[in-house]
């Protein structure tokens, strides 16, 4: 039996809603009980960990990781992808199908799961694709792949613009429970897009995609949620002119759900800046006052999950004009950082974060994972809120270093992470 | 004289005592069929046409041995290959047969309702052989004739009908029919082959097949196209045979007793398993196919008989 007592920590319970001094005692892979002692009088466990008054709060739980197994193992395989998780505090990866090939067929998604498994350290839980490599028109096994362990199923930045076809996949998803994940963009308006249209662009001369394109795409999505019934979550919501038709649908009890990236919430086109690549992300980097109103949509509860739509790339298809750039950011490791500048501006308290982070990806994919619970999974990051350091990019575990955050001063750091009551990550 | 109609369009027409006569007839004719003297003389002087704008071998071999036995002159035509492909309109071909005076014309048709609309322009009885997604009458009555005999009894049976409902006409004209006779109809089938409203056909929905089995005493299996099962409406073959095909497991949550049937061509492995179709104590399939050339004796043989009233009164 291993036991350890993580003491004089401030536990943050995004279920609870609550920040408060206590103490924690992980029993095998579970939470075995809670303290508010800081000193977790009374509970006695084989290991002791003094946690200096710093964070401990459940693992976050990642919706979009893309590990480029198979096809591209030279920009990042599970084991790489694992130690960037580990040390970042994300303790479950949910994987895309955008590989090379697609994961598409409960083989390919058996094969991808098997590697996962062995090299990760932290959990792993693929995605497949909707429809047959991701081309948008046959759907993909969708039962066969839930009973092989696919946890949802999304064509990941591929929009299914045949109505028919997706109407169908939608209609088939629903009598599995299956979850969709689309990328709400209008294909057509975004066509050739590498950034948000307006003044930024117009003067950089980029070619741009306005962010209507996004609300045109969810308006349609959530007309065929409502005809199909299907249960539906948005990757990313990135725009102001989005949050009415996600809003409204979620007041006519749609099964309806968003996701944000974490560079939606910290950075704007601004910071394009001269041409520089590693800002190029999908969508567009957003104006200021779009960043502003996914922050408060984050707050109120209407987007209800962070992710880090980590994407790595390597220095060839990064270093090319910024029309031709591959678009995508490593973003594993830098997620809590990051996370951390909306905390530290007020924007959000730390269990609201953790509900974005972690509580609500586990909930909409029916996870135990996200709370700081008896009997739940001892899932769980110990960091520190207010440490600075400076980013260097060539220090992330990821292989690829594809970051936004080269070179800036951040705020937080993962000191301790544990997977099912193991500690995988230690700085 | 309890069958009215004029023609055999649909069984949305025909009330249960129409039913019922056709079935009671039906059965003389099979007694007949088994017999070392097949031959009848219901139809001995009259022509009948059999215009197939489909492709079909099983429906339209038993139109035709059904006339022949029946005593009927029965010339098949293929429409395919014909006047269509030269550019002529339906209701034209309908013009140019009725000129030729055929007493009863067997028709099938890709599109929903065009049987109906060729019977308004022919002054002979037509009888619907299947058109587009709408009904197939015969079928229907087939089928009903071969429950009765298995079963006894065509009231208060529970009977699941599994597969493609929303493409097909064998579906909507059972319903219809039983229905009308008074037993429970479940559909089962993934959504995407489930039709709109089908709720509101007075009948329950099921997508897991074996909510949907459970204690049935009839289990119809539908035949689902290769080319719907292609990610179009379904993933693959594969998923639809573990999720809706019919096999020994699936059947053991109907009713002890249950018989199977399908209308037949099978895919086997695909909508029913090859050993189950072919267990005797279980399917009537061969039974579906004997039944099906008595009950289309005896709606011809009805059908002639109003057809010679109407012409002596006229």
């Amino acid at each position: 039996m291993t036991t350890t007592l993580i003491a004089n920590a401030r536990l943050i319970d995004p279920e609870t809603g609550t920040d408060r001094p206590g103490a924690l005692l992980i029993d095998g892979d579970r939470i075995a009980a809670l303290s508010d002692d800081p000193q977790g009088a009374g509970l006695s466990a084989a290991t002791r960990i003094d946690a200096g008054g710093r964070c401990l709060a459940p693992g976050i739980v990642d919706i979009g990781v893309k590990v480029s197994e198979p096809g591209e193992r030279h920009k990042e395989s599970f084991g790489t992808a694992g130690l960037a998780a580990a040390a970042g505090g994300v303790t479950t990866m949910v994987t895309r199908p955008d590989t090379d090939p697609a994961i598409d067929t409960p083989e390919v998604l058996e094969f991808v799961a098997r590697r996962a498994n062995a090299d990760s350290p932290v959990r792993v839980l693929p995605m497949a694709a909707l429809t047959r490599a991701r081309a948008g028109r046959e759907m993909v096994e969708i039962g066969l792949l839930m009973d092989a362990g696919a946890v949802a199923f999304t064509d990941c930045d591929r929009v299914v613009t045949d109505t028919k076809v997706l109407s169908r996949c939608l209609t088939y998803a629903r009598s599995l429970g299956a979850l969709v994940i689309a990328h709400p963009q209008d294909p057509g308006l975004s066509a050739g897009a590498a950034a948000t249209s307006g003044k930024v662009a117009s003067l950089r001369g980029l070619p741009a995609v306005s962010p209507m394109a996004e609300r045109m795409a969810l308006d349609r999505d959530m007309a065929l949620v409502e005809m199909t019934g299907a249960r539906y979550h948005a990757d990313q919501i990135t725009s102001a002119r989005a949050l009415p038709a996600l809003e409204r649908a979620k007041r006519n009890g749609l099964d309806v759900t968003a996701g944000v990236s974490i560079h939606h919430l910290t950075l704007n086109e601004l910071d394009i800046g001269d041409y520089r690549t590693f800002f190029k992300v999908k969508p567009p980097l957003r104006a200021e006052e779009d960043r502003q109103a996914m922050v408060a949509a984050v707050a109120s509860g209407l987007i209800d999950v962070i992710c880090s739509m980590h994407t790595p790339q390597d220095e060839e298809s990064k270093r090319l004009p910024f029309e031709e750039a591959a678009s995508g950011a490593v973003a594993l490791e830098t997620l809590l950082p990051a996370a951390m500048r909306l905390y530290q501006s007020g924007a959000l308290d730390l269990p609201g974060l953790w509900r974005a982070l972690s509580l609500n990806p586990a909930r909409r994919l029916g996870l135990p994972q996200g709370r700081l619970a008896t009997g739940a999974p001892a899932d769980l990051v110990l960091f520190d809120p207010d440490a600075p350091f400076l980013l260097d990019r060539f220090k992330l575990r990821s292989k690829s270093k594809n970051t936004p955050f080269d070179g800036q001063r951040m705020e937080g750091r993962v000191l301790g992470t544990w997977v099912a009551g193991a500690r995988v990550f230690e700085a | 004289m309890t069958f009215r109609q004029r023609h055999l369009l649909g069984i949305e027409h025909l009330g249960p005592d129409e039913i019922t006569a056709i079935l009671d007839l039906a059965q003389d004719y099979h007694r007949q069929n088994r017999s070392d003297d097949k031959h009848g003389t219901a139809l001995a002087g009259l022509t009948q046409v059999n215009m197939f704008f489909e492709n079909s071998t099983r429906t339209q071999a038993s139109f035709e041995l059904a006339g022949q036995r029946l005593g009927a002159d029965v010339m098949s035509m293929q429409m395919q290959a014909s006047s269509i492909k030269k550019g002529e309109t339906l209701i034209d071909t309908a013009l140019t047969l009725n000129a030729m005076r055929p007493d009863l014309l067997v028709v099938r048709h890709p599109q929903s309702g065009a049987v109906g609309l060729l019977a308004e322009k022919v002054e002979c009885a037509v009888l619907n052989a299947g058109d587009g997604r709408h009904e197939h009458p015969t079928q229907a009555l087939l089928d009903a004739a071969t429950i009765r005999a298995a079963k006894g009894r065509l009231h208060r049976l529970t009977v699941a009908i599994c597969g493609d409902i929303a493409h097909s006409r064998v579906a909507r004209s059972n319903i219809l029919l039983l229905n009308r006779m008074e037993s429970r109809i479940r559909l089962i089938g993934p959504p995407t082959l489930i039709p709109a409203g089908a709720a509101e056909w007075g009948c329950e929905v099921y997508d897991d097949m074996r909510e949907g089995l459970a204690g049935a005493d009839v289990v119809m299996m539908l035949r689902l196209q290769k080319e719907r099962m292609d990610g179009g409406f379904v993933p693959s073959e594969r998923e639809y045979f573990y999720r809706y095909g019919l096999d020994a497991e699936k059947l053991a949550h109907a009713a002890p007793d249950a018989i199977v049937m399908h209308p037949g061509p099978m895919n086997r492995g695909v909508e029913i398993d090859g050993t189950l179709a072919d267990d005797i104590n279980r399917s009537v399939i061969r039974q579906q196919v004997e039944m099906g050339v008595a009950v289309r004796m005896a709606a011809m043989d009805l059908l002639a008989r109003n057809l010679r009233a109407s012409r002596a009164a006229a």
